[in-house]
């Protein structure tokens, strides 16, 4: 010990980067502050809107419906309908927009990662034209958009989210060989293909195309605890691979021939994230249709505020994703209510700008 | 009994196997053979300078060495065993390899990069131990680049940069270290400190194999050199037995002249102006 100290006299101490303190007084308070701004947002969510509840109600009314602490909090002074908006529409709803926002986010920092590309993003590979087609197909056919929570409609658009991204990497696979280009390109020309096909049907089928809008746009006023439960455990799945690699998605960031001598296995990492980040995503629009921008817009904030280590950037990603969307989503329903704006459209007209100031700034071309 | 063991500890010793043997070597890139029957071996305990014109094939050797390319014929040994049967992770935990330009996120720190290279160490899920952290401080010392820790990648100078990627592979604490050449574009300074940390390393027992174009540098630190041309070794040896001007100028196309230099004794290559003896087979090509 002594030793040590003596050593340590003897370098010059170093006076310690700027950058580094910050970044390290960051590292630390990174998942409590964030989880902290969720809670805000997500109480804000929960008590706005075209009822506008008090905040202590709100959060009497959700621990009394809690199993265990019933006993301790008294809610019964509450109105019903109060009950009635906070459990029944607002909480679903937020638990979706905050479950949504997370998947896309964390699963664009995958796509990210794997293709080390900023661009990349869950609807690069086509998940979202496959699951849109798939969705139009079942919205037109007879068995229309079906039952309010668990229809046909979420599964159709899986399937076609998950066989789209299926055949892109076949298609790749056997074309180039599997490379990151080749597989981007093969995302791009197949979503175009199928977004066409998509167009046409919407084209054809008139006032029934209606419901196909809503999912292109993305909404989650449909969303629901079934469809929920439903997906949780793709998620649940998916996310704990993905969170598994966030050490080789660190090797992964320098080039291929460098991750190879680092004793990677390349490919089959590459294959498992994507396959892994694909499920999430397929899930993801499934519930809430193509919501765009939050997957490619949240990694890189985190990115800037927290460094890019995948080990802390995929699970912030998810935060941070959780709390954009369940703002946008407010902000959708508010703003011109009782109309409600798509959360697709909100999320693209927040983000869009958002993500021009973040390119002016310098920092963000060495992404 | 006991002379009988001291006896085999002899013999085990002189057949211990070369760290990195190539035996007849043949890599096909795009078409062309760009090694085309090498062989050569990367003895313990020296320092192996690779040297040759552009296109002989040294990055290509480089590269066979840790499988990055495919072999068509012939076979490369790892400590006597074959490369094949080594697991990724496995061969990792014994060479480590400096590219001649890696690529990193310019956002990476130099911390971060150089922990990197403690990945074949580390299990699936494990995080770094403070051992690990360790084998990174020694490693960043061993370098040069303690001061540099914290600094991003994308702001360090050519020289900077390269001392961050070589404290990356001692970080792997590899018996084996490949680089390909090391001391490109980097002044007299640098390259005498890199190739001083070469030399301290095979001190250390690290066999090291370096590609090096300055052949006067090459001669200076080098144990042994290896000439390849078009894929194939023309010569190998002690650095004054493979510099002799009809060899370069073979091989290069170019007249030098090869002189003692008079403190050292060791070679010193001086080109003589426009000398171009011929057209090489590189630019024939081309």
């Amino acid at each position: 010990m002594a030793e040590l100290r003596a050593r340590d006299q003897l370098r010059p101490a170093l006076p310690a980067p700027a950058s580094s303190v910050r970044r390290q007084f960051m590292a630390l308070g990174a998942v409590p502050l964030s989880l902290g701004v969720l809670a805000i947002v997500c109480l804000l969510a929960l008590t706005q809107g075209a009822a506008p509840i008090p905040v202590l109600s709100a959060v009497r009314i959700i621990l009394a419906s809690v199993p265990g602490l019933d006993s301790l909090v008294d809610a019964s002074t509450e109105p019903e309908a109060w009950r009635r908006i906070v459990l029944d529409v607002r909480l679903p709803r937020v638990a979706a927009a905050a479950v949504i926002g997370a998947t896309l986010s964390f699963t664009g920092a995958g796509y990210q990662g794997v293709f080390r590309n900023p661009l990349a993003n869950e609807y690069l590979l086509g998940v979202a034209s496959g699951a849109a087609l798939g969705a139009a197909l079942v919205i037109i056919s007879p068995l229309g958009t079906g039952g309010y929570g668990f229809g046909p409609v979420p599964l159709a658009a899986f399937a076609g989210g998950g066989l789209t991204v299926t055949a892109v990497y076949v298609l790749s696979k056997s074309a180039g060989g599997g490379s990151a280009t080749t597989l981007i390109l093969a995302g791009v020309a197949l979503s175009s293909l199928l977004s066409a096909i998509t167009s046409f049907i919407m084209i054809g089928a008139g006032q029934r195309a209606q419901p196909i809008f809503a999912f292109l746009f993305g909404t989650l006023n449909i969303s629901s605890w079934e469809r929920l439960a439903w997906g949780a455990p793709y998620l649940v799945v998916g996310g704990a691979i993905v969170l598994a690699h966030g050490r080789v998605l660190n090797v992964l960031q320098l080039d291929e021939e460098q991750a190879r001598q680092l004793g990677i296995n390349v490919s089959r990492a590459k294959f498992t994230v994507l396959a892994a980040s694909s499920l999430m995503a397929a899930t993801a629009v499934a519930i809430a249709g193509v919501i765009g921008f939050v997957g490619l817009v949240v990694p890189h904030v985190v990115r800037l505020l927290w460094g890019s280590d995948y080990r802390r950037l995929l699970p912030l990603s998810a935060i941070v994703g959780a709390v954009f969307l369940v703002a946008t989503d407010l902000v959708g329903r508010t703003i011109f209510a009782p109309q409600e704006v798509p959360v697709g459209i909100v999320t693209a007209i927040a983000g869009g700008p958002f993500f021009l100031y973040l390119l002016r700034n310098r920092r963000m071309a060495h992404i | 009994m006991t002379t009988l063991v001291a006896d085999d500890r002899r013999t085990d010793r002189s057949a211990m196997p070369a760290p990195v043997e190539f035996q007849r070597v043949r890599v096909r890139l795009g078409g062309s053979a760009v090694l085309d029957g090498a062989s050569l071996e990367l003895r313990a305990g020296e320092l192996l300078g690779i040297i040759g014109p552009n296109g002989a094939g040294k990055s290509t050797l480089v590269r066979a060495a840790t499988g990055i390319v495919p072999l068509e014929e012939g076979e490369v040994l790892i400590e006597g065993r074959a490369l094949r049967s080594y697991s990724s992770q496995a061969l990792a935990r014994r060479v480590a390899v400096v590219q001649q330009l890696p690529e990193a996120p310019p956002t990476m720190t130099v911390a971060e990069l150089v922990t990197l290279g403690r990945t074949p160490h580390l299990g699936f899920l494990t995080r770094e131990s403070s051992r690990d952290r360790a084998i990174v401080a020694e490693a960043m010392e061993r370098a040069g680049c303690v001061a540099l820790a914290e600094r991003a990648l994308g702001t360090l100078s050519g020289g900077q940069r390269r001392r961050a990627f070589v404290a990356r592979a001692l970080a792997q604490e590899p018996a084996i270290l490949l680089l390909d050449e090391p001391t490109a574009n980097l002044d007299p300074h640098a390259q005498a400190e890199l190739c001083l940390l070469l030399r301290s390393l095979v001190h250390d027992g690290v066999a090291v194999l370096a590609v090096v174009h300055d052949l006067t540098l090459a001669a200076a630190y080098c144990d042994r050199l290896v000439l390849l041309d078009s894929g194939r070794v023309v010569a190998s040896g002690r650095p004054a037995e493979v510099l002799t001007e009809p060899r370069l100028r073979d091989t290069y196309g170019v007249l030098v002249s090869v002189i003692t230099h008079p403190d050292t004794g060791l070679p010193v290559v001086t080109p003589a102006r426009g000398a171009i003896t011929a057209q090489r087979a590189e630019d024939v090509d081309g």
